[in-house]
């Protein structure tokens, strides 16, 4: 991103930064007013991860570029994120097996 | 990030500026080099005062039996001290250093001709980390609650109540983020500073094993330092992350809240920890690659296979940590998964050490010093590989868990397999570092005893640890009758650890001498193709090479037919 | 000694030092977090059932709510100075890099009063395993919060403007670089706002 904008181009950006703001601004509304809903635990964590997940997108996207990043900067990334699901999420199919019901582990999530 | 500021060319720099908080690459290198290798000297003298006491059980340690107390003789608490040191020491301290950060440094912007690392002051202060780190870890013989003890792996509950754990998590902090910064710089060097036409698969076997390696480190590092933050939270807020409830100690409930899970460390440890096998493992095997392709004055074999099990290897190196829980009660659906990962990942290995076999085909082999130790490197590492697969299945696992097995194991992939390969790199670069070449009697002197000694220490582990003789026993077995047919080679294995010492000698006289008397050397004295051949020997200081350098070839173009010499250099057009 | 590629982008990467170390950073600290978080889901995983959600009924939502809105207001800010920087408006790029210090000051405030009141009640990272996660995630957080500030505040000295008038290039990529660090900082509370408190 270090291409010498314009001053006129650098604006639209300034118009796509608030525009971001307002809608972080709005999704944390909605998240603290969905935790007030009457959700079961786990529908509750999948709501609250999936508007944490859209505002992380967006923060990724716009304020750190990501959506004009190049190939490289995006695949370290990729294969970051892959290792940390790995990380995350093998740990606990070693606690959901040992509970004994190897084949249904998503259950539990 | 850092500036490079013009004026910094001419500007006169006194002895702390050259020396000591030096941002040239090549000066951390030599510093990383010096003191990584006087920790495995430190390292090394832990585990002969260990093996003495193998070998006679509650008898005075000679020489420096005075340390120990009354009579010399070394307690059980000292001797898992020294144990958990050792360990400690010789990976995080000696090798991973020698390895990523002697050799990194030094070599990784020549070879790809760059003039420093992309962030020379972060570099600096990776290293004055490092050495940080280093002091506090060797502080810790001198606290009152001495060293750590809990073993190099820590695991909880015991580490969260033994005595010296605390100094030993916050010096892992350091040597955490040390390997961070430098290896962050590897990368970023790497990527950005190859000097035109020095494409991706021109790079030589040396660069991408520490490109893969630095990878490794960047990504497998930070749970082991979440997991130390967790620790130490236990050991110093009172929590209980790994302290499950009702947890029973010396007759009487530990009063925690509890809910935690020992088994969670292990999971973050070994994420670490098995990708930190490859860290050490990958920069000797590029190092080998370079010197069996010199030596053999042949192109490697199969160089883009190499170079793909090299990045495959460092891929599935994050997937098969839980070979080392196999006994932890986690599951067998989840033994399979890591089982069979287990067994993929050996596969590129061998891909690996089976090109290098093959460069030895059909070449008319010099038999100097580094090649000799290379050489030696390939079996003795097959031997530490192939010992492995036994580990890596489930059910022969349970038996050779926690034996001598494992101690023969990952000491033949290390010390004679990694050891060696740091040494050939060692002799093979020093004419570049210092301008000087090392004696040739003096490093067969030093390379026949140890590779002799080498296997007399660590090839009765095998014996042993199939009799089922465990680890970490300050009195190696004695109170155990099934150990009691294969202990008589304790003492064998303990002169031998001795003589490996002594024969480190002839290593170290040949290091000073050649310093001071050796022959000089010219740029190229093994008539190298890579581009570290092509700067004055020893580099110039900030700016390494005295020519504008231009990549034109591959990095291992030996006797190509019809060239008028036996060797092109990858900057010949 | 020159480096290149400190300024000017490498032509085959599209890239300059500092960006492609600072993603590598951030990556190794999304392993870092990454770490935790898997603690987290272990331990949560471990517990009573019930026993988290009402041991995070003890935070201070509002609290928490209103730290949300600060962070991000200093991510916008950040993102604000660095486009001033570009649009060669020093003294704008001022006031949004004040607006961002204020509002890390406001966080941490609020962070301190949240955790003494937690220890006015009696409730110590000790008390329980999520207590114990919930200080080790946000005390780890702060910490970046504070080195973040040492940063920010060493660009708004005066010595900035120096830099500013000597390579006005590599200050305004050293904000940049600066600024995907913040981002990020702000990209890990918003995952540990509803984790630890809404969950």
């Amino acid at each position: 991103m270090s291409d010498n904008h314009d001053t006129a181009s650098m604006q639209d950006h300034v118009r796509v930064y608030l525009m971001v703001f307002g809608a972080l601004g709005v999704l944390t509304v909605v998240t603290v007013l969905a935790s007030y809903l009457k959700l079961s635990t786990s529908e509750g964590i999948f709501l609250a991860l999936i508007i944490a997940s859209v505002k992380a997108s967006l923060v990724l996207g716009y304020f750190m570029h990501l959506i004009t990043e190049r190939k490289m900067i995006i695949w370290i990334l990729v294969m970051t994120v892959f290792f940390f699901f790995v990380m995350i999420f093998l740990p606990l199919i070693s606690n959901i097996d040992h509970a004994g019901n190897p084949t249904q582990w998503w259950k539990v999530l | 990030m850092y500036s490079n500021s013009n004026n910094h060319d001419h500007h006169e720099e006194n002895f702390i500026q050259k020396y000591i908080f030096s941002v040239d690459h090549k000066v951390i290198g030599i510093q990383y080099g010096i003191t990584s290798l006087l920790f495995l000297l430190f390292g090394f003298s832990l585990m002969a005062i260990m093996r003495w006491q193998l070998a006679y059980p509650g008898t005075e340690i000679p020489i420096v039996g005075f340390i120990f107390g009354e009579g010399g003789v070394l307690a059980s608490e000292q001797y898992n001290s020294l144990g958990a040191m050792h360990g400690t020491i010789m990976i995080f301290l000696g090798i991973v250093p020698l390895a990523v950060g002697a050799f990194g440094n030094y070599l990784v912007p020549l070879q790809i001709g760059a003039v420093d690392m992309a962030f020379p002051k972060l570099n600096a202060a990776s290293y004055w980390t490092y050495f940080v780190g280093g002091v506090i870890m060797i502080s810790s013989f001198f606290m009152p609650e001495g060293a750590a003890r809990s073993g190099w792996t820590s695991y909880p509950p015991l580490s969260v109540f033994e005595n010296g754990q605390t100094i030993w998590l916050i010096s892992m902090i350091f040597l955490i983020t040390s390997s961070l910064l430098g290896s962050m710089n590897i990368i970023v060097t790497i990527v950005q500073l190859r000097v035109p036409g020095l494409t991706w698969m021109r790079l030589p076997l040396f660069t991408w094993a520490q490109f893969v390696t630095s990878f490794l480190l960047v990504l497998a590092f930070p749970p082991l330092e979440a997991a130390a933050v967790l620790q130490l939270m236990d050991r110093v807020a009172g929590t209980s992350f790994f302290l499950p409830s009702g947890l029973v100690m010396s007759g009487e409930i530990v009063d925690i809240a509890g809910g935690g899970s020992p088994l969670l460390w292990q999971h973050l440890f070994w994420f670490l920890a098995h990708p930190e096998v490859y860290v050490l493992i990958l920069p000797a095997l590029g190092i080998v690659g370079e010197i069996l392709a010199n030596n053999t004055r042949k192109p490697i074999w199969g160089f883009k296979s190499i170079v793909y099990s090299m990045v495959f290897l460092g891929f599935c190196s994050f997937i098969v940590w839980a070979h080392h829980m196999f006994l932890t009660g986690m599951g067998q659906a989840m033994s399979a998964f890591f089982q069979t990962t287990t067994m993929i990942i050996s596969i590129p290995s061998v891909v690996i050490l089976t090109s290098y076999f093959l460069s030895l085909w059909g070449g008319s082999i010099r038999f100097n010093t580094p090649m000799l130790f290379a050489l030696a490197f390939l079996p003795m590492f097959g031997i530490g590989g192939l010992t492995g697969l036994p580990l890596g299945l489930a059910a022969s696992d349970i038996y050779l868990h926690d034996t001598y097995y494992v101690i023969g194991h990952f000491h033949y992939v290390v010390a004679p397999g990694t050891i060696f390969a740091l040494f050939a790199g060692i002799y093979y670069w020093f004419p570049k570092i210092t301008g000087k070449r090392m004696s040739e009697t003096l490093g067969k002197l030093h390379f026949w005893p140890s590779l002799i000694f080498m296997n007399g220490i660590f090839m009765p582990m095998f014996i042993q640890g199939l009799a089922g003789v465990s680890r970490r026993l300050a009195d190696g077995g004695v109170s155990y009758a099934h150990a009691s047919g294969v202990l008589q080679w304790n003492e064998f294995m303990s002169i031998s650890a001795f003589c490996l010492g002594l024969s480190q000698i002839p290593f170290i006289v040949n290091i000073f001498m050649s310093l001071f008397t050796g022959e000089k050397s010219d740029r190229n004295p093994w008539k190298s193709t890579t581009i570290e051949w092509d700067a004055p020997s020893p580099p110039l200081a900030h700016v390494n090479f005295d020519s504008k350098i231009t990549v034109h070839r591959t990095a291992y173009e030996y006797s190509v037919p019809g060239a008028k010499e036996d060797f092109i250099p990858q900057t010949e057009s | 000694m020159n480096i290149p590629y400190v300024v000017e982008e490498r032509e085959d990467t599209g890239l300059i030092n500092s960006k492609l170390g600072i993603w590598i950073f951030l990556a190794s600290e999304v392993m870092l977090f990454g770490g935790l978080f898997s603690a987290y889901i272990f331990l949560r995983m471990a517990a009573l059932p019930g026993d988290f959600e009402r041991w995070a009924s003890e935070l201070s939502v509002p609290m928490a709510t209103v730290n949300t809105v600060v962070l991000i207001s200093s991510s916008v800010s950040m993102v604000m100075a660095w486009a001033s920087l570009k649009m060669k408006d020093f003294s704008k790029y001022k006031m949004y890099l004040g607006i961002t210090i204020f509002c890390s000051f406001v966080f941490l405030t609020i962070k301190y009063f949240e955790y003494s009141g937690k220890f006015a009640h009696d409730i110590y990272p000790s008390s329980n395993t999520f207590m114990a996660i919930y200080f080790t995630l946000t005390g780890l957080h702060v910490l970046h919060i504070i080195g973040g500030l040492v940063v920010m505040l060493y660009f708004y000295f005066p010595i900035s403007h120096k830099m500013w008038d000597k390579q006005p290039e590599q200050f305004t990529n050293r904000i940049e670089v600066f600024g995907l660090y913040w981002h990020f900082v702000d990209l890990v509370w918003i995952f540990l706002f509803p984790v630890l408190y809404l969950l």
